[in-house]
């Protein structure tokens, strides 16, 4: 188990040497996606048209944020749910991405993109919303600002603290440390 | 008959839902650092050990402690001999429930169930929350509240079995339901188990039992004996805070009995994440 820091945008090199429970403290910028705009971002792929940010090494953080208070950049921003993106994620890989952060295990067809075009998928800790929204310095909505919490936000974050959940070789969190610890009767 | 204002109720609601999303409960706080002592994975240990730092961080500077700050879920007990004046009480319980979500900069969470467009302007911020009521003897209006989040709601499943299944059918189901929940509903978690009753009473009840605070003693020998056994074949799935892998999948098992047909056996499992928000008045 190893710790790194990394800076956004992610290169094919920065990931491949990751592997399944190492940490990560995230510098650079998180471009947030839910359900809805994973969709539109996938419609647009395929379409062959451009998208509202560059995907190259980009990271996607799965959150719907709460309504920041006054002079604050976000509110509190803990992961979503992860398994509502796996229909989605495999081709946001396949087009240059290279990270996202969620909480909850994955298909095997993510698991797959994650070793075939070198993503890898990070756990935050679910429910510490407040502790991770601090680590946001900024936001910004950049598409679909009719989706509310689930428009796409530009976010600046600093030593933002992220765990390897499915690495790029085939290693995965959950599995391992569940076996780990189950007491079989 | 004793009378209430609406106001009164608005603003008791509404005081009640900013500060629970701020200020997580001492029952959960105390079942939470107990779990960091009890927890053997470093990796958990470290997740619980961010989930302590972010109450602090939360109830310090007035941060929600999740952003899915849930769906308003109540059990009110109206007594008999009480009556609200200037507004009837659910209308009461729906105002203070979006003047707290707004105020205290909570998120706005319902949404149509085909076309997923959020309510807040159609129906009102966060609303219509969702409210039990019951009748009973006496003056005083009771409110328990909860803030339900989807993650852990999710995994919650319902089943009739057999009466011939008995207590070895019951702890099957609830580990299977925990078991196939792997990471999802953010353990550590509560699991609300609803025994008996008819198909709804079940599920009713198994919501009930999560507004207890965790980790108390069921006053039920027979159950409260249950709720260990339950826990302790729980946490030996291994799953761990955050699904990472640990002894500690959950804080507690909290299960409301009824009697029931005789033909079946109805048992519901409702899962409570570990930001446990909840709080009760009377009014």
């Amino acid at each position: 188990m190893a710790t790194y820091h990394l800076t956004t945008p992610l290169s094919e090199e920065d990931v491949r040497q990751l592997k399944a429970g190492d940490v990560v403290y995230l510098s650079g910028v998180l471009y947030t996606a839910r359900d809805a705009a994973h969709k539109r971002l996938v419609d647009l792929i395929e379409k062959g048209e451009e998208l509202p940010f560059d995907l190259e090494g980009s990271v996607i953080y799965f959150v719907g944020p709460t309504p920041p208070k006054p002079g604050d950049p976000i509110g509190s921003a803990g992961p979503t749910t992860s398994y509502r993106m796996d229909s989605y994620s495999p081709t946001m890989l396949k087009h240059g991405s290279r990270g996202m952060i969620g909480k909850g295990k994955r298909n095997q067809a993510v698991k797959d993109a994650c070793k075939e075009y070198g993503g890898v998928y990070f756990g935050a800790t679910g429910g510490a919303g407040a502790l991770l929204g601090k680590r946001i310095k900024s936001a910004e909505v950049i598409a679909y600002p009719e989706l509310g919490p689930e428009a796409i936000r530009r976010l600046e974050v600093e030593e933002f603290p992220v765990t390897v959940i499915n690495d790029t070789h085939g290693g995965d969190l959950y599995q391992m440390g569940r076996e780990q610890f189950e007491v079989k009767s | 008959m004793r009378e209430v204002a609406f106001d009164d109720v608005v603003n008791a609601v509404k005081n009640m839902i900013k500060t629970t999303a701020t200020n997580l409960p001492e029952d959960t706080l105390k079942a939470l650092e107990d779990a960091y002592e009890y927890e053997k994975s470093e990796v958990a240990k470290e997740v619980i050990k961010q989930l302590l730092e972010n109450a602090k961080i939360a109830r310090e500077e007035e941060r929600p402690l999740c952003q899915d700050t849930g769906l308003a879920v109540f059990f009110v007990n109206v007594g008999e001999d009480v009556k609200v004046v200037g507004g009837t009480l659910k209308d009461a319980i729906n105002k203070g429930t979006e003047l707290g979500y707004t105020e205290g900069y909570l998120r706005a969470s319902t949404c149509n169930c085909f076309s997923r467009a959020n309510l807040k302007d159609e129906i009102g911020y966060n609303l219509p929350a969702v409210i039990h009521f019951d009748l009973v003897e006496g003056d005083k209006i009771e409110i328990e509240y909860a803030a339900k989040g989807g993650g852990s709601e999710n995994v919650s499943r319902a089943k009739v079995l057999p009466p011939a299944a008995g207590k070895p059918g019951i702890i099957e189901f609830v580990k299977e339901v925990i078991s196939d929940a792997g990471g999802n509903p953010c353990p550590p978690i509560t699991v609300g188990v609803g025994i008996g009753g008819t198909f709804e009473k079940a599920c009713i009840s198994s919501k009930h039992a999560l507004f207890r605070d965790v980790g108390t003693t069921n006053p039920n020998p027979e159950l409260n004996e249950l709720e260990q056994e339950i826990l302790e074949e729980v946490n030996k799935l291994g799953i761990g805070a955050m699904g990472m892998g640990g002894t500690k999948t959950a804080l507690a098992v909290h299960i409301e009995a009824n009697p029931c047909h005789i033909a079946s056996l109805p048992v519901s499992v409702n899962v409570q994440c570990h930001s446990s928000r909840h709080m009760h008045i009377t009014i």
